[in-house]
């Protein structure tokens, strides 16, 4: 063969091989698109003091297990669970002291996912499977994609993922079909209700605390300077979980 | 030729393993039964079009499930301007009624397993 | 070159047959995992990643060390590791494979493993991790074929060779230090979130990676005409012992920073592991051993007359082997997760199933190396007569 043909042989190849390489990170580019910006950012407070006031209540775990379809599964290694409630010292390990005020000492927390400004689950997922949203700061999850790697919960600092360990159907109390369920082999954790926000109405756990009395929870629009968490976090003393690493969660406590 | 017994049985086997799916698929008694669709009753016409919903109903869920999880884009308007929710289990399977009587029928017939009832939950009944 | 495989004694036979059977029951163990899910292993919502993950990264480290044998003589001409070179490329291409098999039983969906690379996400160390690792493949695989196969036919390599071997030693650095920071970002792990991390990897795989080798080259001499020469193991050798100076260093500095600053978030993890927490100390006694036979095979290794013998020799290895493996493996992973983020302690065992389809993944892997080590048994043996 002679040199010159060789030579566009060569080049040849190369650049179908550069090309071959373009697609995929030409898509991983574009997907990297800015923040909206009337984005919002969705966020919770929880009033633990209020919360404690109806002692023994799980009114914000069942609703939003029920309405999930999550399953209840007793042994502890394979636990999902999207919000439930933490001792204090467990929850808030870098404040919590050998002398904690007594109404806080040893006392039950909500806990669910914090829905971070910079989530470090989102950041290390391989496929996108979870990401933050732009345009509503919710940290989701896209049960079709996740390759079950469990990456994010190595990440998550909060413990807040769950995995399915098992086929979770058989565990599921009152299976129903206004939100599916999910399958073995996939991470889950709260969505802020994505789906009824989508529908303009608040999440399960938020409209189950005020109706069962304690109105421990306030959910809004962080970005919204007239929202009701806005005006809780001006006024109120709150904290929030393992602030010192830097994620900024957007679940509040007043406590 | 040389070793023609162990060529030909290996072509053999190779050719039992290739067609795997082929023979295993016809052994079972559901790809006998031709699709037996019961169609509903409360609605005469799809979202789309029946040619169009059978070449291309995979690629409209997959982008409805891309659009409503990862884009929180819950509409979708039809070609003659009818709104729907994007919803496997509401929508498509509000009218269509149960998965056996209706997705099961064809997907039995052609071996083409489902995986969407592993996660969503299909109504019963209707 | 395959057909240098396909004809063997009788020993050889056996040991294919025995890893058939080892590999057969593991697939039998994986497909009751893909059936019934994660759960029939010890992994918990507490420890999401266990034994499959720390073989991953000990044999990351393994597949890493063959760069020990080529940086020496391909880039400095080192010529005494001239006959052992092909020994570490085809024992790197069988520790990738094996790599990449662990986390493929690892994955909860393993059926959907192809979105890591559909959906390219650079931030993600995963993402690559699945490039580094798959590159490393490719290159050994064709730096093995075209050295091996000039070998065999008495000629010098392709001239264009030579570039793709002296990217195969930063790719070498490259795929561990990627492992190392799958573990070392994540700000919810103190136990990992130290940059000596990538350090300790690499020394620790440079100590037990070429550990293995010499064991394989004592092995093939054993068993084959395939020497490699004592020069060359015993270099090797000199280098494992320097490698496991470094490795043993460098957890000493850990220890320094840790204990020493005294954070009950960081202590914690070491505590658990050395002397057990809130009663619960599964992992005491495997932390304890192994830090006995590191330490001892490095006292052992350091005096020549002890590497010379090979005896000696043979059983510091197995003990760097073994140790590191311990430490690396079930120590650096579980520790990282005991106590969780929510400083509780719940322990992590891995169960029957779990180890049977860590075996059969292992047996996969023996299968890969035996079959290429077959090969460059029978090529040297044609070279040579």
């Amino acid at each position: 063969m002679s040199e010159s043909r060789r030579q566009f042989l060569k080049i040849a190849g190369v650049s179908l091989a550069g090309a071959g390489c373009a697609l995929p990170v030409a898509r991983a580019l574009a997907s990297s698109a800015g923040k909206t910006p009337d984005g919002k950012q969705w966020a919770m407070v929880i009033d633990v003091g209020k919360c404690l006031e109806q002692e023994g209540c799980t009114a914000c775990f069942d609703t939003c297990h029920a309405a999930h379809n999550v399953p209840s599964i007793d042994d502890i290694r394979h636990e999902v669970k999207w919000i439930w409630k933490e001792q204090y010292e467990h929850a808030f390990p870098e404040q919590a002291h050998a002398y904690t005020q007594t109404d806080l000492k040893g006392k039950p927390v909500a806990v669910l996912c914090n829905h971070c400004e910079r989530p470090p689950c989102t950041r290390v997922c391989p496929t996108k499977a979870t990401w933050k949203r732009e345009s509503d700061g919710i940290v989701m999850m896209d049960m079709h994609r996740c390759i079950g790697c469990r990456y994010c919960m190595a990440a998550c600092p909060y413990g807040a993922r769950s995995f399915n360990f098992r086929d979770p159907r058989p565990f599921v109390d009152g299976m129903h079909d206004n939100f599916p369920t999910r399958t073995r082999g996939v991470v889950e954790k709260c969505n802020f209700c994505a789906e009824r926000l989508a529908k303009g109405e608040q999440p399960a756990c938020v409209l189950a605390c005020q109706k069962q009395g304690a109105r421990a929870l306030a959910f809004g629009d962080l970005s919204d300077p007239n929202s009701e968490v806005r005006r809780i976090l001006e006024t109120a003393h709150t904290i929030r979980r393992k602030p010192g690493l830097g994620t900024n969660p957007n679940v509040f406590y007043v406590v | 030729m040389y070793d023609g017994g162990k060529i030909v049985m290996g072509l053999a086997a190779f050719i039992a393993l290739a067609a795997f799916p082929v023979w295993y698929a016809n052994a079972s008694d559901e790809s006998d039964q031709k699709p037996d669709l019961v169609l509903p009753s409360n609605e005469t016409e799809c979202i789309e079009s029946t040619e169009f919903m059978r070449a291309s109903h995979m690629d409209l869920l997959d982008d409805w499930r891309d659009a409503v999880v990862r884009d929180g884009e819950r509409e979708y308007v039809a070609t003659n301007g009818r709104k729907w929710d994007k919803s496997l289990s509401r929508t498509c399977l509000g009218c269509h009624g149960s998965r056996q009587q209706f997705c099961d029928e064809c997907h039995n017939y052609l071996g083409v397993d489902l995986t969407c009832w592993q996660c969503h939950v299909a109504p019963e009944g209707n | 070159m395959l057909e240098k495989a396909l004809k063997g004694s009788g020993k050889y036979w056996t040991l294919v047959g025995v890893l058939l059977v080892i590999i057969t029951a593991g697939v039998l163990t994986y497909l009751r995992q893909l059936e019934q899910g994660l759960g029939i292993t010890g992994l918990s919502r507490d420890v999401p990643w266990g034994f499959y993950i720390a073989q991953f990264t000990f044999m990351v480290g393994v597949a890493a060390s063959a760069v020990m044998l080529v940086l020496p003589y391909y880039l400095h001409n080192f010529k005494a590791f001239g006959k052992m070179v092909i020994l570490g490329e085809f024992l790197a291409i069988s520790a990738v494979f094996s790599c990449m098999l662990f986390i493929f039983v690892d994955m909860g969906q393993p059926m959907r493993v192809t979105n890591v690379m559909l959906f390219p996400t650079p931030n993600s160390p995963m993402f690559w991790d699945m490039l580094s690792l798959f590159g490393y493949l490719g290159l050994n695989a064709v730096i093995a074929y075209v050295t091996f196969g000039a070998e065999r036919k008495g000629i010098p390599p392709a001239k264009w060779i030579k570039p793709v071997i002296i990217l195969s030693i930063p790719w070498a650095v490259s795929i561990h230090t990627v492992t190392a920071f799958l573990y070392a970002g994540l700000e919810a792990r103190a136990f990992w979130m130290t940059a000596i991390l990538a350090p300790r990897f690499l020394a620790s795989a440079f100590a037990s990676g070429p550990s293995l080798l010499i064991l394989l080259a004592l092995v093939l001499r054993r068993f084959t005409k395939f020497d490699a020469g004592d020069e060359a193991i015993q270099k090797l050798g000199q280098i494992v012992t320097y490698a496991l100076a470094v490795s043993i260093f460098f957890f000493a500095v850990e220890l320094f920073t840790v204990l020493y600053s005294d954070m009950p978030s960081h202590v914690s993890h070491l505590e658990y592991l050395f002397q057990g927490l809130e009663g619960k100390s599964a992992l005491v006694p495997w932390m304890w051993t192994s830090q006995v036979l590191v330490v001892g095979a490095l006292l052992t290794l350091l005096f020549p007359s002890n590497r010379k013998r090979e005896g000696s020799l043979a059983l510091a290895c197995a003990a760097v082997i073994v140790g590191i493996w311990i430490e690396k493996g079930m120590g650096m992973i579980v520790g990282g997760f005991i106590p969780s983020t929510l400083h509780e302690v719940r322990e992590y065992a891995p169960t029957g199933p779990e180890l049977m389809i860590t075996l059969g993944v292992y047996g996969i892997g023996a299968l890969v190396l035996t079959v290429l080590y077959k090969i460059a048994v029978g090529v040297r043996e044609e070279t040579e007569s």
